[in-house]
């Protein structure tokens, strides 16, 4: 887990709309390590969909990204699209949320799977056939010769994700995005399918970025974790030090929001109001309309990142205040 | 949890309702078999409780509350709201029974109707039941308004205008303007963002407190079951499996698939490695449930007798219900 395998550098992505040019992410840096799984959480429209697009580069003809995502040595938003095409698929692959509007309704099951073999492998048909067949074993779809002869519409919602996972792991690929690969299925076809990730993921050192809001998820399949809240990150940590002591206001709110299953005097405490609107100008920190703690100087200036410790950093004024009181508590002697 | 306003009154009793849809083949489409979304459902409801029933998609948990409402006719069975027999009645009939019952609906982007402001949208039920002057009907909608969280200038609004936890607390003023007693809430809070989802949970509280609601609340997310309701049915194809008080449900679940539903459930905890209980497969069609327990497919204890023999409904402890041969 030391070779760093995705760099992505102050990543800003603009829609040009009716309504002007609206930022759905607004310069977000992160690494990923090989083999590692990053979660991205936060709630929709927070832009962290958009993220995963982005260096997919599959956005809509109306979106622009600035900035650098370097992968392989390259950046992938100078890459041409024929370039691109290449790594789609082959180096990075996607899982996306809803298997039934991810697969082709038209094509058959065994298709969709041999075409990222027959294109990026140049394997023969009946080759990427046998492939297909063993990958559809290993995703644990039972009779895979005769799913292979058959339409998405003929397989249960949790079926059609293995496919899905089948299709982006036809290549092995270094980085698979995976975007709430489970928020459509049932609790019981979703722990299936996350313990099926998990087992992936350790037999091919896999690196993954997983998008969810369920924190649940986030608990189970993360190593590190990015909070988004309107097109920025606002924290990220190791999942432990996330988990066991929240910093940011917003981070602590979207766990107080879920009620514990396993707690039954579990409080809930919402986090007041709504996400702003994309093109809605916030001065200051963008989450200070919604914070129960916000200062003045919240809606004066944009926080900066503090770095907690070497695995957590914040993007809160609280931090800075807290150091002030702490420095305050301890006169200088003791410096 | 509300059990403060539980009573023992059984406001709504249920035996052994069925809802069979027919699917319909051949070029005469004569009848070839049945869709048993809900297949015996036996319950009593009690005034002022929170009933949540859970299940996987496909386990007939909102067709319940469909029939339940005489929003789906009933196959078979017997419904008896505050003691008189609803199934046999017409449409003409129910119209007082229905000013007592309302559902709120799971797609806040599909339950309202774009053309309409949504001071008229939720006018509608005052003037269907009640004759009230307009201008009494705007103050009465306002009031709403307010109690839902929601501003006075609001009324002359359109949908798209509000958002999704907005447009929820719409359809909650909607449900409770004509004062019902019972409201069916189907899956209320699964389209909503977690911060936006504890809004509603708390408004949904709040109005039982304050107006003395029944609430069926059909959901899939367990931890929202937990929090909110004082009793819970498990369903499984149609079936009832499991029935008992929140507390006991979660502590002792005594149906297998009761205790694989609570055990996947992913914890927001780091560091606490839990074995999980796998299901395998998928949930079976409903059009051709299995012989038997219809949880022997999947079921980690089933036996011969799980295959030959359907288990019956027992109350294994007091007001613990379950439908198992080996619990």
């Amino acid at each position: 887990m030391e070779k760093t395998i995705l760099e992505v550098e102050d990543l800003v992505t603009t829609f040009k709309t009716a309504g002007g040019e609206v930022s759905a992410v607004r310069g977000i840096s992160f690494s990923l390590k090989k083999g590692e799984t990053l979660c991205i959480v936060g709630e929709s429209g927070c832009g962290k969909s958009i993220t995963a697009l982005s260096i997919m580069g599959l956005l809509a003809a109306n979106a622009k990204s600035r900035g650098n995502v370097h992968f392989n040595g390259k950046n992938l938003l100078e890459l041409k699209q024929d370039e691109m095409r290449k790594i789609r698929g082959n180096d990075i692959s996607m899982i996306f949320q809803e298997p039934m509007t991810a697969l082709n309704p038209t094509f058959t099951i065994g298709f969709q799977l041999c075409e990222p073999l027959l294109i990026h492998r140049n394997l023969s048909k009946k080759a990427a056939r046998q492939k297909g067949i063993d990958l559809l074993k290993q995703v644990g779809i039972p009779m895979p010769e005769k799913r292979m002869k058959q339409y998405p519409h003929e397989l249960s919602g949790g079926m059609r994700q293995r496919v899905m996972i089948a299709i982006a792991l036809a290549c092995s690929p270094k980085l698979l995005i995976a975007d709430e690969p489970t928020t459509a299925l049932d609790v019981t076809i979703q722990a299936q399918i996350l313990d099926l990730l998990n087992d992936l993921k350790e037999e091919f050192e896999t690196s993954v970025i997983m998008i969810t809001h369920d924190m649940g998820v986030v608990a189970e399949v993360a190593d590190r974790v990015i909070v988004m809240y309107a097109g920025e990150v606002i924290e990220e940590g190791s999942v432990e030090e996330l988990f066991n002591d929240p910093q940011h206001p917003y981070t602590r709110g979207l766990l107080a929001s879920v009620p514990n299953v396993d707690d039954p005097e579990f409080k809930l405490n919402p986090i007041p109001g709504t996400l702003p609107n994309l093109n809605e100008e916030i001065r200051g920190c963008r989450f200070h309309p919604r914070c129960p703690f916000a200062m003045e100087k919240c809606v004066q200036a944009s926080p900066v990142q503090t770095n907690r410790k070497q695995n957590h950093s914040v993007r809160c004024w609280l931090q800075e205040a807290e150091a002030d009181e702490y420095s305050k508590c301890q006169p200088s002697s003791a410096v | 949890m509300s059990t403060v306003n539980v009573s023992h009154q059984v406001l709504y009793s249920l035996k052994n309702v069925k809802k069979h849809y027919p699917i319909k083949g051949g070029i005469f489409k004569t009848v070839k078999n049945h869709v048993k979304a809900v297949d015996g459902i036996s319950l009593d409801i009690y005034k002022g409780e929170t009933l949540g029933v859970v299940g996987e998609s496909g386990c007939g948990k909102s067709t319940l509350g469909r029939t339940i409402l005489g929003l789906e006719s009933a196959t078979e069975g017997e419904m008896v709201f505050k003691g008189e027999n609803i199934s046999t009645k017409s449409q003409r009939q129910l119209k007082p029974f229905k000013r007592e019952m309302q559902m709120i609906f799971q797609d806040p982007y599909a339950s309202l109707n774009p053309k309409q402001q949504i001071g008229q949208a939720i006018e509608e039920a005052l003037i269907i039941h009640t004759d009230l002057s307009s201008a009494e009907r705007r103050e009465k909608v306002v009031q709403l308004l307010k109690e839902v969280g929601l501003k006075e200038e609001h009324y002359e609004r359109y949908p798209h205008e509000f958002s999704g936890g907005q447009r929820q607390r719409i359809g909650i003023a909607r449900a409770i303007a004509i004062n019902p007693s019972f409201i069916v809430c189907d899956e209320p809070v699964s389209a909503l963002d977690v911060s936006v989802q504890a809004q509603v949970i708390m408004l949904l509280e709040d109005l039982q407190k304050k107006h003395g609601l029944t609430y069926l609340f059909v959901s899939h997310d367990l931890g929202v079951v937990r929090h909110l309701c004082d009793r819970v049915l498990v369903m499984y194809l149609g079936q009832m499996v499991e029935l008992a008080p929140v507390e006991r449900l979660y502590e002792n679940p005594l149906h297998p698939y009761t205790e694989a539903l609570i055990s996947a459930i992913p914890r927001p905890v780091v560091g606490q490695r839990r074995e999980r209980i796998r299901l395998k497969g998928d949930l079976p069609s409903p059009a051709d449930p299995p012989a038997g327990c219809a949880f022997h497919t999947r079921c980690p204890l089933a036996t011969e007798l799980c295959r030959a023999e359907r288990p019956e409904w027992r109350e294994v402890e007091e007001g613990h219900f379950a439908a198992c041969h080996y619990r």
